[in-house]
């Protein structure tokens, strides 16, 4: 069962990885981003990671790709074609590094023989919601609580520079 | 059971984030300024007393390590809530004069106050760093909380851009300092033996991210600017409060858990110090700006109180610890003043030109200043004095004399820009005849309460170094 859902995951993912790069509008590949990172998160909750599966949504698909939507929609960039037909160094350095990340990807993939990775014990009880919340509750309260302060302080400032005096508006 | 107990080693921190809390509730609900301003200056004034009590109480650690109590925290807690306080009371009648008067003022103001205790005392980088963020973000807000002033637009963001770089730095310290240590606790980081790359690496990052954040050249690119745009009372608190709380952090850092590494530290400190308060001073020298040229004298003093740490030993730190106090007391009253006189209609009277006469003009004012620049260029029987005279000796009794005769050096020429200032305020005629308006109560007893403090722990300054020699 575990392994027909992660060929299936997997497909999903690779599949939506390649219509990413290979569709044609702007908004259809953010879309598809979407789905790739959603797949992914299934993979995780089959490898027992379910914290790292919700933080897989909630940040990257919720937040950073809402931000991604919202730049792509305020830019209107759907100017492709001629962002790649200039042979600038950039682009050209751009895709070294791209070989490079994918050359390192290829070498650790060759490298493992197994079919599945093995699941230990200590992995599963790690990366469990209830193993992280009572780190997060006992060990690191304090920085937890402090964490609130900070994410308080960041609203009421972002308020703060939003509202318009009232003697202005005069 | 242990936790409350905890709660109530940590009670200032905790003190000023309820007040955060309660003062933010209150502008919610369109409090009056005056009810927010003194709900703060009470809750303030609870927590300095407690901070106060603390530091003769027994240094130990709370809530598992993560955060440290008395001692040398308490002491940064103490000098931390000193600053606030008196921002708190001088900035009422900036903003109002400002006329862009949101109350909401407080609650960041205390919410950064609440950043910079955890900052000061914690024991893990991770609160650490999250401590950093608070203030910092805060701090962001408050450089820009006068809207209609460009230059206090231009503040914010340069602000927020550079920080947000220089945190870049610090967070890779902490993850390469965690892959070294395999734990972010500061004794874990002091217990490391195999010091290799990473170890190196993630020192250097970790203290480059500091030294943005005390200004020390050649990383205070941003102080000029940021501390002529922001509304004066705020600049006072970002040069005070604010790089007190990181050069705690820094020497809890230093002392806890890099001293093992001394004789390399020690080296780089040495270097940043000399070119900090020689640039410092030197660029201070030739500006025409009152508040520009203050912005340049903070950072020539987070020079002099590196001069302290490069020492590394506890007398260097105990020195580091008198200096910020020194330096807190006299530099924000030095901002109250200036915040004070700058505008009149359309005239900046940040710009020294504007000086000329001012003394006569408002006799208390001009009075309060003289104390207050007398003190930070270092004369006696003032406090600065005696807090250089603290740093210098420690660095000579580490046999850093050379590092202390270039302190000497160029704190004598820095007595030159100070003094200037009382030349043009008494000795030059005005162009333009200037009506001030008259003072506030709170805000002259004030100035005058740190002026006293400068005047009379600068003649007694056992009394403070007493305390601090115990830790």
């Amino acid at each position: 069962m575990v392994t027909y859902l992660f060929f299936l995951l997997a497909t999903l993912a690779v599949g939506s990885a390649l219509a990413t790069i290979m569709s044609r509008s702007t908004v259809n590949s953010a879309l598809f981003l979407v789905l790739n990172m959603v797949s992914l998160a299934g993979v995780y909750l089959l490898l027992k990671a379910q914290f790292l599966a919700i933080i897989q949504i909630l940040v990257y698909a919720g937040a950073i790709m809402v931000l991604f939507l919202f730049v792509i929609m305020l830019l209107n960039v759907d100017d492709e074609q001629t962002i790649f037909s200039k042979k600038t160094f950039r682009n050209a350095f751009g895709f070294l590094l791209g070989g490079i990340v994918a050359g390192q990807l290829f070498y650790a993939i060759a490298g493992y023989t197994g079919v599945l990775p093995d699941i230990s014990a200590e992995m599963t009880s790690v990366g469990t919601v209830e193993a992280i919340g009572k780190t997060m509750f006992t060990e690191y309260l304090f920085p937890f609580e402090v964490t609130a302060i900070l994410l308080t302080v960041a609203v009421v400032g972002a308020l703060f520079i939003a509202q318009r005096n009232p003697k202005s508006q005069n | 059971m242990e936790l409350l107990h905890d709660i109530y080693l940590y009670l200032p921190a905790v003190i000023v984030a309820i007040a955060g809390l309660a003062v933010m509730m209150l502008s919610a609900f369109q409090a009056n300024h005056q009810t927010v301003l003194w709900t703060s200056v009470f809750l303030v004034a609870v927590a300095l007393i407690r901070a106060g009590a603390d530091l003769f109480a027994e240094a130990g650690y709370v809530f598992g390590g993560m955060a440290a109590v008395g001692g040398m925290a308490a002491f940064g807690t103490f000098i931390i809530l000193l600053g606030t306080l008196f921002t708190l009371l001088l900035c009422h009648d900036y903003f109002e004069k400002a006329g862009e008067y949101f109350s909401e003022i407080y609650a960041i103001i205390l919410f950064a106050t609440t950043g910079m205790i955890v900052l000061a005392t914690s024991t893990n980088l991770v609160t650490i760093f999250i401590g950093l963020e608070t203030m910092s973000v805060a701090l962001y807000v408050l450089a820009g909380s006068v809207k209609s002033d460009k230059r206090s637009i231009e503040a914010a963001l340069k602000y927020f851009l550079l920080g947000a770089f220089s945190t870049g730095f610090f967070l890779y310290g902490i993850a390469l300092l965690y892959g070294a240590a395999g734990s972010t606790s500061l004794e874990a980081i002091a217990a490391v033996t195999d010091k290799g790359l990473i170890y190196w690496a993630g020192t250097a990052l970790l203290l480059t991210g500091f030294f943005f954040k005390i200004s020390a050249v050649p990383f205070h690119m941003w102080t000029p600017d940021v501390y002529q745009g922001s509304p004066t009372p705020i600049t006072g608190y970002m040069a005070t409060a604010a790089k007190t709380a990181g050069f705690f952090s820094l020497m809890m850092i230093l002392s806890r858990a890099l001293e093992s590494s001394h004789v390399q530290w020690s080296e780089v400190m040495q270097v940043i110090a000399v070119l900090t308060m020689v640039f410092g001073n030197v660029i201070a020298l030739v500006q025409t700006n009152v508040k520009r040229m203050l912005a340049y004298s903070s950072i020539a003093h987070a020079g002099y109180a590196l001069v302290g740490l490069s020492a590394g030993t506890l007398e260097g730190y105990s020195a580091v610890q008198f200096y910020l106090f020194a330096y807190t007391i006299m530099n924000i009253g030095a901002f109250g003043v200036i915040a004070y006189f700058e505008r009149y209609r359309d005239l900046d009277l940040t710009e020294l030109d504007n000086y000329a006469g001012l003394g006569y003009k408002q006799p208390l004012m001009g009075v309060l200043l003289t104390i207050f620049l007398f003190s930070l260029a270092g004369i006696p029987p003032m406090l600065g004095f005696a807090g250089k005279y603290l740093v210098f000796a420690a660095a000579v009794q580490s046999q850093l004399i050379l590092l202390a005769i270039i302190g000497v050096l160029t704190s004598a020429a820095a007595a030159f820009y100070y003094l200037r200032v009382m030349v043009f305020m008494y000795m030059k005629t005005p162009a333009t005849d200037i009506q001030l308006a008259p003072v506030g109560t709170v805000y002259t007893l004030a100035l005058g309460f740190l002026a006293l403090l400068t005047v009379v722990l600068g003649v007694m300054p056992w009394t403070v170094a007493d305390i601090l020699a115990a830790f």
